[in-house]
């Protein structure tokens, strides 16, 4: 099967040249069939790949393929190289799958665009959907760095794709910037994996990382910590989360596909594809799961108080993936990743809801103006009722066992304040999640009459695919279903715990994370217990303050005024980075120009040439004027002083 | 012995004395001609690309013929793996700027063509030149018609820029005059020979203190060139004033003179001095990226701000040659080749934007996306070119040189690397201000999106681009050997990885300096 491999990102590059180079002549019909079509063909063979691999002993569950040799100078040597294995293989059915989705829908959401825009859309999208694919079949850190670029490069041209509105180019641009500031870390620890290991392929680091590496040394942290940097700038955690708020600008299916489902989970793979490395540094994984609980929290109180339904479904993407990295943090390898494939599943359905609720209201964005909008969009209702109670962790739902896996091993790691994090803020995010869908569906409209009139559930093209993704946000969590529940389900197994313990072990060969079977203590059914109650307190407070009593949550504010005005306007930190950041870059900027440049350079030190040009340029009325003969008369007279000076002196 | 090179070297001169022959007036024509001309000798020249062979001698194509004896100069032309690329990329930019001088140059159109074909005759010789006299004497060959482009052709300042081009690059040339006069002393001294030539002067070794005072000669000669902080303040008048084919010639060609001198005679030369320097230029060369990223941020004329950010660009081709590995230095040397063709596009693009609106002011423009669009997309291939995005050849270079350049000073490295950080501010803030955003000027309009003339400019850019983001083998085995020999000779035997490195990665450290210690010798060139 190994040939097929290279097929899988071919056909999306494949659309980017069709329709980057040919789209505006063949029209919208036949982007609206490449564009999906492509990514459709990529999801089927990595389908067959999979089922490869599933067929096989889960040792030999490796796949690879080397295409050729692209960098190689001096000791250094890249190849352009794919590596298919169960961790792999599970984000390329996400990526491929939910993408198709996302593309499908998009050719409703898109349908207002000329031909020109729609075509440059869809190259982008698949331009994208290739560069991801690079990213998470890479089978070296150079190429992962292709693809974690390139998956940069389409967020920043996807979120400008209106770039007549200024605002727009600006947050494509932040964007860009931002994630440049985490891949700057994320270079600097593939020059030390280099000066490391001598080389940057998978096959030579992993499996010789603890004999190059010593478990809790220098070296190891340093590499983790750079890598970690490039995932926290592409992962949107703190302190640099603030790009994505600002991605929204772009077309509501990109936000599905990009800034929640794919891209921003690049960060959390990066980690568990590395876990060689970060096993021997204990305190980087600390630092990760900190940052990842602490981002969790942070982002979910901001989430709390936004009134732009995109800007809530962002705030609660940075939260979400806070729990991946708690999970990859606490070692919980096969937990992140869970919670990466069940997120993808909700929270894609969720922004394409909104996105279904945006287009009907003909791009009203305020939740303050919508409300009562469940008879008019059935379709969108019940599959965003799915996608909230996921998210909420309410069993049997998807978001339930993966966030529950990852709260229990946190605790079980002995992080019993990280795994309080967690737990606040699970009811934190049921409150915001259902306040968000109570102020969408339910209440009274309070958007214009000329809205409601036209108000009107999305096309077919758009509810399929939210159909496609409830079901999978109901049932999605049923692949990780853990031990204390799987033995009352007559032992059914926890499948892709399971399906990436090799993966997550071997390198090792010591029995480190896989769930092998071991009693199941009382306190993981207290927790279980607990994160469902949790959740539960959370949307029936959301239904008490914005559904009962609407009026409640004008006079906590009044009342909380300080920690109200705080949330809402993000505790600053916008504010903060441009004082301490980008003001000063651009004054010193400004100084070496002028002051530096102009002043001490070009005034101070070649002044007195300037005033031998000057009376030259006098003197100069034209191109024949001679003066460079006299010029080069002088200059070879003094050449010859110094010289007879030199060997003679 | 085969005149190939020198059939290269003169057949643009030969050109401009064809074009003194038509009629001044007859503009056209002389456009026509030169563009045949320039292509012809693109065609000429491009066979080196296969007749070149990487795993062969050193020199290649040479062609040695005693010149003025008494003296012991030669003229003595041969080419490496660097000279290779750099010859054609100077063939290929010159039928471009031809073109994109089709409607810029109204004025003096003969002088002009007939300039730029000298011009180029003067480059290749400094890239063709294996013997000091000769190279000195393209060196200053290619200043004087450089000088009157500026001067004639350019903006409002252009005899200012001129002259300041012209002192700077001459006084530097002195410096270096000086220097070789005294490297030819110096060698009659050591071995009763007087000789100018390279290969024979590389053989013999000067004495420490003396070896320094040298270097230094043609390190400022070259550093000015380059440019590097501080002498680099005459580039971004230079560049504003000149006109289109001049900035593109000036950036894509001129700078890598510099560079190559660097290459090919200071360190090799004096690879003592070479390397006692190395802290003191790497350091200059951090400082460079650094700084040139940050006055190209606030830079009002976009022509100005493409100049800084060539400060910038060229700091990293100066970190990678001191990186003094094959790594790095392959990593310069495909930079070299990158800068030519992103900063020549660059410029190329700037003259597209003056030739609608005649102005360079960033503030003129905004939201040119609309109006133009495959403007926008070749633009925007460019800028990430510029900013080193993976895929695109940009990135290849920087990645090599960084990597190189990491294995022997991590901590300088780690601040060069901020660079990638700051390129994309500067570059995405400038392009954003340009193409994005509402058309708020009347006067953008109406604009017209390019002419098939411009895009036959700019695709074999953006093709190159591309080719040598996705697959850079072919260029890097070009210059491989030669890379190996230079680093072989620069870093020698006595090299020492400094302590940084031995701490970081003391396995890897020793390796590499084995490898360089087993490597052969240099191989004798072809008769």
């Amino acid at each position: 099967m190994e040939h097929l491999i290279w097929l899988v990102p071919a056909f999306p590059l494949g659309g980017v040249l069709i329709n980057g180079l040919f789209g505006r002549r063949l029209g919208k019909g036949a982007v609206g069939f490449i564009g999906p079509g492509v990514v459709g063909a990529a999801f089927v063979v990595s389908l067959v790949l999979f089922l490869d691999l599933v067929g096989r002993a889960p040792e030999a569950r490796q796949l690879t393929q080397t295409l050729y040799s692209w960098i190689a100078a001096g000791d250094f040597q890249a190849n352009i190289g794919f590596l298919v294995d169960p961790l792999s293989a599970t984000l390329m059915l996400v990526v491929t799958g939910v993408g198709f989705l996302i593309h499908v829908y998009s050719v409703g959401y898109m349908h207002d665009e000329d031909s020109a825009g729609f075509a440059r859309y869809f190259t982008y999208l698949n331009l994208f959907t290739f560069a991801m694919l690079l990213l998470v079949m890479a089978d070296n850190f150079l190429l992962l760095f292709v693809g974690w670029e390139g998956v940069g490069l389409c967020s920043y041209l996807l979120i400008g794709f209106w770039f007549k509105d200024r605002d727009n180019a600006t947050a494509g641009k932040k964007a860009f910037i931002v994630n440049r500031v985490g891949d700057f870390g994320f270079l600097l620890g593939i020059f030390l994996i280099f000066g490391s290991f001598g080389s940057v392929a998978f096959a030579d680091v992993f499996p010789t990382a603890a004999s190059v590496l010593a478990p809790g040394g220098d070296l190891a942290f340093w590499i983790c910590l750079f890598l970690f940097v490039g995932a926290v700038g592409k992962s949107a955690q703190i302190p640099l989360y603030v790009w994505l708020p600002d991605a929204m600008a772009g077309p509501t299916p990109v936000s599905a596909l990009i800034h929640a489902a794919t891209m921003v989970t690049a960060g959390v793979y990066m980690v568990a594809r590395s876990h060689a490395l970060y096993d021997l540094a204990p305190d980087v994984l600390a630092i990760v799961a900190g940052i990842g609980a602490a981002t969790a929290l942070y982002a979910a109180t901001i989430g709390l108080v936004q009134t732009d339904i995109k800007k809530v479904l962002a705030y609660s993407t940075i939260s979400q993936l806070g729990y991946m990295f708690l999970g990859v943090g606490v070692a919980a390898y096969a937990a992140g990743i869970f919670h990466l494939v069940t997120h993808a599943f909700f929270k894609a359905l969720l922004f394409l809801g909104a996105g279904s609720v945006i287009h009907a209201l003909h791009g009203e964005q305020d939740l303050r103006r919508m409300g009562g909008l469940k008879p008019i969009m059935p379709v969108t209702y019940w599959t965003m009722l799915a996608a909230t109670l996921a998210i909420a962790g309410i069993p049997p739902l998807a978001g339930f066992f993966s966030k529950d896996e990852i709260l229990w091993r946190a605790w079980d790691a002995g992080h019993p304040v990280l795994w309080a994090l967690g737990f606040v803020t699970a009811g934190l995010t049921a409150l915001y999640m259902f306040r968000l869908f109570f102020l969408t569906f339910h209440g009274p409209f309070r958007g214009t009459a000329e809205q409601r009139q036209h108000a009107h559930e999305s096309p077919a093209s758009m509810t399929v695919p939210l159909a496609v993704l409830g079901v999978l946000s109901v049932i999605g969590g049923w692949i990780g279903i853990p031990p204390a529940i799987g033995e009352f389900l007559g032992g059914v197994p926890n499948a892709i715990e399971a399906w990436l313990a090799p993966v997550f072990l071997s390198a090792h060969g010591e029995a480190g994370h896989a769930a092998e079977a071991h009693a199941v203590p009382p306190a993981e059914y207290a927790l279980m217990a607990a994160s469902v109650a949790v959740a539960t307190l959370g949307i029936l407070a959301a239904r008490h303050l914005w559904l009962a009593r609407p009026e409640v949550p004008q006079r906590i504010a009044a009342r909380f005024q300080v920690p109200y005005t705080i949330l809402r306007n993000k505790y600053w930190v916008d504010e903060l980075y441009d004082a301490l950041v980008v003001r000063p870059y651009n004054a010193l900027s400004r100084f070496a120009w002028r002051i530096v440049d102009e002043g001490l350079i070009d005034g101070l030190l070649v002044g007195g040439t300037a005033k031998v040009v000057q009376m030259q340029s006098r003197a100069m009325s034209g191109w024949e004027s001679g003066s460079i003969p006299t010029y080069v008369m002088v200059f070879f007279g003094g050449a010859i002083v110094i010289l007879a000076y030199y060997l003679f002196g | 012995m085969s005149a190939y090179l020198s059939a290269i070297l003169f057949f643009p001169i030969l050109g401009a004395l064809l074009l003194a022959g038509i009629p001044g007036a007859n503009r056209t024509a002389i456009r026509q001609a030169t563009l045949a001309i320039s292509t012809i000798h693109f065609l000429i020249a491009l066979p080196l690309w296969w007749l070149y062979d990487p795993t062969g001698a050193e020199y290649q194509f040479v062609e040695r013929v005693d010149w003025i004896p008494s003296l012991g100069v030669q003229y003595y032309l041969g080419v490496d793996g660097v000279s290779v690329l750099l010859t054609l990329l100077t063939a290929l930019l010159t039928p471009l700027a031809v073109l994109g001088s089709w409607r810029y140059i109204d004025r003096h159109v003969k002088e002009f063509h007939i300039l730029l074909l000298v011009l180029t005759t003067g480059m290749l010789g400094v890239f063709f030149a294996l013997d000091l006299f000769v190279f000195y004497v393209f060196w200053e060959l290619m200043l004087v018609p450089m000088y009157f482009i500026i001067g004639v052709w350019g903006g409002e300042q252009r005899i200012y820029a001129a002259v300041k081009f012209f002192l700077y690059t001459f006084i530097g040339g002195l410096l270096m005059l000086v220097g070789i006069l005294a490297l030819y002393f110096q060698h009659e001294r050591a071995t009763g020979t007087f000789t100018t030539s390279l290969p024979d002067l590389l053989g013999a070794s000067v004495p420490g203190e003396l070896q320094l005072a040298l270097f230094l000669a043609f390190a400022i000669a070259f550093a000015i060139k380059v440019p590097m902080f501080p002498f680099h303040t005459w580039l971004p008048d230079a560049h504003v004033q000149a006109p289109t084919a001049g900035s593109v010639i000036l950036a894509g060609v001129l700078l890598k003179m510099g560079t190559f001198g660097f290459y090919r005679f200071a360190m090799p030369l004096f690879p003592e001095a070479a390397r006692d320097a190395l802290p003191w230029i790497a350091g200059l060369a951090v400082v460079g990226i650094i700084y040139g990223a940050m006055v190209a941020l606030v830079q009002p004329n976009v022509k100005k701000l493409v100049a800084y950010s060539s400060v910038s660009h060229l700091g990293f081709v100066m970190l990678g040659l001191f990186a003094l590995n094959a790594t790095g230095v392959q990593g310069s040397v495909i930079q070299m080749i990158n800068h030519g063709l992103s900063t020549g596009a660059l410029f190329f693009i700037c003259g597209m934007l003056y030739e609608r609106r005649h102005t360079y002011d960033i503030e003129d423009f905004g939201g040119l996306s609309a109006v133009m669009p495959v403007f926008a997309v070749l633009f925007m291939i460019v800028t990430l070119s510029s900013i080193g995005l993976p895929g695109l050849n940009g990135f290849v270079g920087e990645f090599l040189i960084l990597v190189g350049m990491f294995q022997t000073h991590p901590w300088m490295t780690g601040v060069a690397t901020a660079g990638v950080i700051l390129a994309a501010y500067y570059m995405l803030r400038m392009f954003q201000r340009v193409m994005f955003g509402p058309v708020d000027r009347e006067a953008n309009k109406g604009l017209t999106d390019l002419s098939g003339r411009e895009i036959a400019i700019l695709l074999p850019l953006v093709a190159l681009i591309v080719w040598i983001g996705v697959y850079p083998a072919p260029f890097l085995a070009r210059t491989e050997p030669s890379v190996e020999r230079f680093v072989e000779r620069v870093a020698g035997e006595g090299f020492e990885a400094p302590p940084d490195l031995v701490e970081i990665a003391p396995a890897r450290g020793a390796e590499s300096e084995r490898e360089n210690e087993t490597r052969d010798g240099e191989e004798t060139e072809t008769p």
